[in-house]
């Protein structure tokens, strides 16, 4: 019998060294991101990527080394999602985002959003008068850890302090941060209990519009209301805004799972989640501005007035930013 | 219909079509390899969280005023959020697609239409854990320590609720847990294979191998690659077993000095040139039996 040499052997000699040269590329943009690479590199992974599956292709119809299709299999596979993955820098992704993405998922869930809002606002309504009646319901709403000594017990210098302090600077960053970081999770817990057909998020939306309304009627029976309500809203209007969209963002994904339409349940959900997902993203920043609000903002103007115009400001912005008129097809 | 296409996609099997038009064929990870996954993950923030925490406590050991106080508290507060919230979703963001436990466990996320993973759903698979796993931890700690007899009913709700959503990926064909269903992703095997030598190149071995061609077509493509696994194996006993026995089908008389590593690298090369000789002439022999 003549020396031995197998098609497929020869196959593989041919084209190893782009296997590997390959392979050592796929290393080095996973490692350390495509941007390390030169140009050369760069424009060789498309070319050794194609060459790589068309190898694939032929691998599996001649060859039965099964160490090659198995190598051929995962090299392949990595290189795909180099070659077909992520397509623009951290940066270009961050602006197209905030200049048109977020905006856009906000608005298509504008059905949401309202409902989100309603809900919100009947909860302050049942929160205000059932406090108002009866102050003792006030423990029902507000956890002790947020109220920070303002109950029903506590005088009204007590609660005007807390108005117009400007003292403690220190702690109340931590309070922020405190805040900030309380508020995300509840925000996002909004969101993915939206996954239980919404009805979760229904309810706590509720009770955050509950919690709004017994600290309201607390100190509307001090006489108090108006200066809680600058206190409260310069950055209330931003945190309860996303605390909205959150709500929002979870009924989006509840009824896509219910009333999935023309789509199949499976797709609806995930059409619906990647919306909703960019909606939280959002979220995230909302709640961060707020934050800085309640933090920086609330310490330097103890003025009711300004407080008021603050507020309104904030609103106006988001509102504007959201659902303002927008050149049709303006993409960056 | 291509050779290739007749083998049967076994149950893990889900094909990727590029836009070149080669299938894939990704494996969907099971759940097991998930699991431990998460669990690497999850130690190594348990750990981080740990370090995070003394850290912070021995720096207060040296200041007691407010202001540091505060600073400590917010930097331990930060740190927690973004172990939480970023730890699955920064890593899934990268290039690879995977957290350091996926990775070790061979895995990554990848949409399951096949496009491009985008943050959006990243971000979406990831919130989900808060239902998933952070949910009902709170419901945990909440009823151990306080001990009220009233939440005893809500920790039943939570351990059924938790019960639920673990088991989950459990419960759909490709294990799917509810992130993934809610932002379109799966967890595909995505490992990292070195290129192995060609077995057929090292059975060159010097020796009177010579096989007649009844011989080398003793056997199909089932047990040439079982045949190939023992070699890549090289376990003494079980080299020996197996060529003993291939020995016996084809009526090999050994010559002096023969080796059983010898003979089968030899052997496996004769069929392997044999059955892809075949191969291109369009009949795959699946295993011995067929008579193709």
């Amino acid at each position: 019998m003549a020396e031995l040499v197998l098609k497929s052997r020869r196959f593989r000699e041919e084209r190893e060294d782009d296997w590997r040269r390959l392979q050592n590329l796929l290393g080095r943009v996973e490692r350390n991101g495509a941007a390390k690479l030169s140009d050369d590199d760069l424009l060789a992974i498309p070319v050794l990527y194609r060459a790589a599956l068309s190898s694939l292709s032929i691998a599996r119809a001649t060859s039965l080394d099964r160490a090659l299709l198995d190598y051929l299999e995962s090299l392949c596979a990595r290189a795909y999602f180099v070659v077909y993955g992520v397509r623009s820098s951290y940066l270009e992704r961050i602006a197209a985002f905030f200049a048109t993405d977020w905006p856009l998922a906000v608005r298509r869930l504008w059905r949401e959003t309202l409902a989100a809002f309603l809900i919100l606002a009947l909860g302050v309504v049942i929160g205000y008068l059932l406090v108002w009646n009866d102050p003792d319901w006030f423990y029902s709403f507000v956890p002790k850890a947020l109220a920070g000594g303002r109950d029903p017990m506590a005088s009204a210098e007590t609660l005007r302090e807390v108005l117009y302090s400007t003292q403690g600077r220190d702690m109340l960053s931590f309070f922020a941060t405190f805040l900030f970081t309380h508020n995300f999770q509840v925000a996002l817990l909004s969101f993915s209990l939206g996954f239980v057909f919404g009805a979760p998020t229904i309810f706590l939306q509720l009770t955050n519009g509950c919690m709004v309304g017994a600290l309201f009627a607390l100190y509307a029976r001090q006489g108090l209301a108006l200066p809680l309500g600058g206190w409260l809203m310069i950055h209330g209007v931003t945190e309860l805004f996303a605390v909205t969209l959150a709500s929002a963002a979870g009924l989006h994904l509840g009824w896509a799972l219910v009333f999935p339409g023309d789509a199949t349940r499976v797709d609806a959900m995930a059409a619906a989640g990647k919306r909703a997902g960019a909606v939280m993203f959002g979220v995230i920043v909302m709640l961060f501005v707020a934050g800085a609000l309640e933090g920086v903002a609330r310490q330097l103007v103890t003025l009711d007035i300004a407080r008021y115009a603050i507020a309104a400001a904030s609103g106006f912005l988001w509102l504007i930013y959201f659902y303002g008129a927008r050149r049709r097809g303006a993409r960056p | 219909m291509s050779a290739a296409e007749l083998e049967a996609p076994d149950r893990w099997t889900r094909s990727l079509i590029t836009p070149e038009g080669v299938d894939l064929r990704l494996q969907i990870a099971s759940a097991g390899q998930r699991a431990s996954a998460f669990l690497i993950d999850a130690a190594i923030m348990i750990g981080v969280m740990i370090g995070l925490t003394l850290l912070c406590l021995l720096a207060t050991l040296g200041n007691h005023s407010k202001p540091a106080l505060s600073a400590i508290g917010i930097v331990w507060l930060l740190g927690f959020f973004l172990l939480r919230n970023a730890y699955f979703i920064s890593f899934e963001l990268g290039p690879r697609g995977a957290t350091p436990g996926k990775r070790s466990a061979g895995l990554r996320v990848a949409a399951s239409n096949g496009e491009a993973l985008t943050a959006n759903a990243i971000f979406a698979r990831n919130a989900m854990r808060e239902i998933e796993v952070f949910l009902p931890l709170s419901f945990l700690a909440a009823s151990s320590a306080t001990g009220d007899p009233v939440q005893g009913w809500e920790a039943v709700l939570g351990l059924t609720w938790t019960g639920i959503l673990l088991f989950f990926p459990l419960f759909n064909r490709d294990r799917l847990r509810v992130g993934d269903f809610v932002a379109g992703t799966w967890v595909v095997k995505a490992p990292r294979r070195a290129l192995d030598v060609d077995l057929a190149r090292d059975g060159r071995s010097p020796g009177p191998f010579v096989f007649t061609p009844d011989q080398a077509a003793a056997y199909g493509v089932k047990e040439l690659q079982v045949l190939e696994d023992v070699l890549r194996r090289g376990d003494k006993r079980t080299l020996a077993a197996v060529a003993d026995r291939i020995r016996g089908k084809i009526g090999w008389r050994s010559g002096p000095g023969e080796t059983d590593t010898a003979f089968l690298a030899a052997y496996y090369a004769a069929l392997r040139g044999r059955l892809e000789h075949r191969l291109l002439f369009g009949h795959r022999r699946r295993d011995k039996f067929d008579k193709a």
